[in-house]
């Protein structure tokens, strides 16, 4: 019974606590919680800190991070094929009208837009997913951090920086999809 | 084994960011639409809580598993770097649907097409990296 409750997607007043909970157990390692510097020990072990001294650092110092992503990784294959019934967000019906309109998709299903994440082997898609993590990579080390470093962990210890870095999350956010979205999906 | 626990933080983080659909393309979408409470929910009450943690760690002194005290670390004060970077980010979030924490649990749970966002993602860090004394900060 507890199990069927699980599969069901879980309300943002349980979800919301736990992520904290998760900055919480990091926190008692003697870590800090924050994704994106993944990208960037990555890199060092890709061999960067030949070309910007940005990445030389013994990666070792920072294996915890690589050993939370690949966990986060199992997470999702255990949470997808063991915790969910397969139901789609409920997202609001404006929201998916619109996204019907821009062709994006012709009705709600699984996670992702599958006309954007199954791959069909078109430049355009190709384009828009590369071009995104270009965008998160760059981004996210320019402002020192991403969601989680900045609008968690920055935030909860009030640093105005943190504040100013998720203003442009939001900023960019909105500049996507009010009025980018129009051009790349028309 | 200090390894094992890593993993499973990642683990139920995992879980968490896909069971709370964060990792979902649409909840972002809809976020930046301003449609629906549900991510401003969630990261409100994961804010709220963290506040909570943050302030009982600093006035308790809580140390960490090593016996060290836990500490926090200051940013550095700008605008340009934060608003700059913060913009170029959000660009990417809303387009790709996913921060770096989704990113990972979304190709665990079978979406390999993440993967091309992640190899570019690393790339453009990279790019960060070599262009960075040329940046204003």
């Amino acid at each position: 019974m507890l199990l069927e409750y699980i599969k069901q997607p879980w309300p943002w007043y349980i979800s919301g606590p736990l992520i904290a909970l998760v900055m919480y157990l990091l926190l008692k390692q003697g870590k800090d919680f924050g994704m994106s510097n993944n990208l960037r020990t990555m890199c060092t072990l890709l061999g960067a800190g030949k070309s910007s001294s940005f990445f030389r650092f013994d990666w070792k110092t920072q294996s915890w991070n690589l050993l939370v992503v690949l966990g986060t990784a199992i997470g999702g294959f255990v949470a997808h094929y063991f915790l969910s019934d397969g139901s789609a967000a409920q997202i609001n019906a404006k929201s998916v009208a619109d996204l019907k309109e821009l062709g994006i998709i012709d009705h709600l299903q699984g996670y992702l837009p599958e006309s954007i994440f199954i791959f069909n082997g078109t430049w355009s898609q190709f384009l828009i997913l590369s071009i995104s993590g270009l965008l998160i990579g760059f981004g996210t080390r320019y402002a020192g951090g991403c969601s989680s470093g900045h609008a968690i962990s920055g935030l909860s210890n009030f640093q105005l920086p943190s504040l100013i870095a998720v203003i442009g999350f939001f900023l960019g956010g909105i500049i996507m999809v009010h009025f980018l979205f129009p051009i790349i999906f028309a | 084994m200090k390894a094992v626990k890593f993993i499973l933080i990642g683990i139920l983080f995992g879980i968490i960011l896909y069971k709370s659909e964060a990792a979902s393309w649409y909840r972002i979408y809809e976020m930046f639409q301003f449609r629906s409470f549900h991510m401003y929910g969630m990261i409100g009450t994961a804010l709220a809580t963290a506040i909570i943690i943050v302030q009982i760690i600093k006035r308790k002194q809580i140390k960490d598993s090593n016996g060290m005290q836990i500490a926090f670390q200051a940013k550095d004060k700008s605008i340009t770097r934060y608003l700059v970077g913060g913009t170029i980010f959000g660009l990417g979030w809303a387009l790709s649907g996913a921060c770096p924490g989704p990113m990972f649990a979304l190709i665990g749970s079978g979406y390999w097409t993440l993967g091309i966002v992640l190899i570019f993602a690393i790339l453009g860090t990279w790019i960060y990296g070599l262009l960075r004394h040329k940046l204003p900060h």
